[in-house]
């Protein structure tokens, strides 16, 4: 019997929300590191057993926690996250210089082989990897020193490398986002990488909307087996990439609004992409108080609202961007957490809804691991 | 022995109770105390001064005695209470935010 593994990393600590692979039952253990933020937690696709999370507070900085035993216990490890060489710096808000400064880390990807080896993205943005566990980490230095570096700006949530996506097929190909700078690849396994931000227009955000680099790209998604095909929640527009992101072309179609953070694909569809539209960049809510997941059957353009077990009135959540995630059961689960603490699951694809739990602190993120 | 008191979320990622005791030979400075709490506890690196510049993280503070020590230089000599573990040198989480 399969089982399925939720993790939670919210602002005030991490769960882990289990159940068989019926998904109508949920045991919700935690908070691991009660009171630190948890901004993402990811286990190992190798061994799913090792998990990492990534707590920080304001006060004490950065921790890492590793857990051998599916989250049931935990133990800190490395927390030194140093630029390397010349920092130099980027731009602040006002178009100032600013040196570049470690802040906290967004996002943790486990390699695909090696359960010793993750790659963590982090803000202010740039890539660090261990490969001893996380006893100690290293940057790379490559993204942090890209040529357009200089002209980076954070968004309001800060300058932060807050996706990354590992090809399947080529593990030296690496997908990043960072906000506010846009999207970029590697296919060096992280050591050089290149602006991909060919087709995305921001005429709110910048003075040139078409510019090489400053696109507040939200979340990029992938579906294994179809690396090529990327999806795209930017501040406004959702996107798609037939070419590894050599160039975007817009999908939002008839969504009532195309701004938003999360974008995900159905594990045993890939053309099947899900979205939660927000009302805007001053309204982060849904729009008419209404919680409703986006579906395209067609790999965007044309949607369709999910409300089934999602509230239909005053609802005022957000839904931020590593806040969704889908399992690989059939038929596919689909999960995402809220701003008001609520994880919300779907085990039919999306066409019903039910809070596996819902009194959480703020949610950050979340993930799924699907269990043999 | 020199006593440090620890704020809650340390004394969780250490593993220990509210206050840790330190062998300590020669003068006691804020420099010296730190060392050998990081040295005793690894994973206290980092979570009180920065890892490069060896300063004071922003929001976390230094009393003893009743003072703050904030902000004394970190080889400034600390009270003799403390020097002789009779005060404990007090590491507190700033009081801001929620």
């Amino acid at each position: 019997m399969s089982e399925v593994r939720v993790l939670v990393g919210t602002k005030k600590g991490a769960f882990v929300l289990t159940s068989d692979g019926k998904r109508s039952k949920w045991k919700v253990d935690g908070p691991f590191f009660a009171g630190w933020e948890v901004y993402h937690v990811k286990g190992s696709p190798v061994d799913p057993n090792r998990i990492y999370a990534a707590p920080s507070t304001g006060w004490f900085g950065q921790v890492i926690q590793r857990s051998d035993d599916g989250g049931k216990t935990w133990e800190a490890k490395g927390n030194e996250f140093t630029y390397q060489g010349e920092t130099g710096d980027h731009l602040w808000y006002d178009d100032t210089p600013r040196p570049w400064e470690f802040k906290r880390v967004w996002h943790l990807e486990p390699s695909l082989t090696d359960p010793d080896t993750v790659y963590a993205g982090v803000e202010d943005a740039a890539l660090f990897q261990t490969t001893d566990g996380a006893s100690s980490w290293e940057e790379m230095t490559g993204l942090r020193s890209h040529d357009t570096g200089s002209k980076w700006t954070p968004g309001a949530g800060g300058l932060c490398l807050h996706t990354l996506l590992i090809d399947p097929s080529n593990h030296d190909r690496i997908f990043g986002a960072i906000s506010a700078a846009g999207a970029f690849r590697s296919d060096d396994a992280g050591q050089t990488w290149q602006v991909k931000n060919k087709g995305l227009v921001s005429p709110y955000e910048l003075p040139d909307p078409e510019a090489d680099v400053g696109h507040c790209v939200h979340r990029l998604a992938m579906h294994p087996s179809h690396p090529q095909t990327l999806y795209m929640q930017k501040h406004w527009d959702v996107m798609r990439s037939d070419d590894a992101g050599e160039s975007w072309h817009e999908i939002s179609g008839d969504l009532p609004t195309d701004f938003g953070f999360v974008i995900d694909v159905n594990f045993n569809e890939p053309e099947t992409i899900y979205v939660v539209p927000i009302t805007s960049d001053s309204e982060h809510f849904p729009p008419e108080g209404k919680l409703r997941v986006y579906r395209s059957k067609t790999g965007g353009n044309d949607w369709e609202p999910l409300t089934k077990g999602l509230p239909q009135s005053d609802c005022y959540v957000n839904v931020l961007r590593d806040s969704m995630a889908t399992d690989q059961l059939d038929p596919g689960g689909i999960y995402f957490g809220t701003s008001g603490g609520q994880v919300y699951a779907s085990a039919d694809g999306g066409d019903s809804w039910e809070a596996i739990v819902r009194d959480l602190p703020l949610v950050m993120s979340v993930e799924v691991q699907t269990l043999a | 022995m020199i006593r440090v008191a620890l704020p809650y979320h340390l004394r969780n990622l250490a593993k220990v109770g509210s206050e840790v005791e330190l062998e300590l030979d020669g003068p006691v400075t804020q420099r010296r105390i730190l060392d050998a709490l990081e040295s005793h506890y690894p994973v206290l690196k980092g979570t009180v001064r920065d890892h490069v510049t060896q300063l004071r993280r922003p929001f976390v503070r230094f009393f003893a005695c009743q003072e703050d020590l904030s902000n004394d230089a970190p080889d400034d000599l600390l009270p003799e209470e403390v020097a002789e573990g009779r005060e404990p040198f007090v590491v507190v989480g700033a009081m801001a935010g929620g």
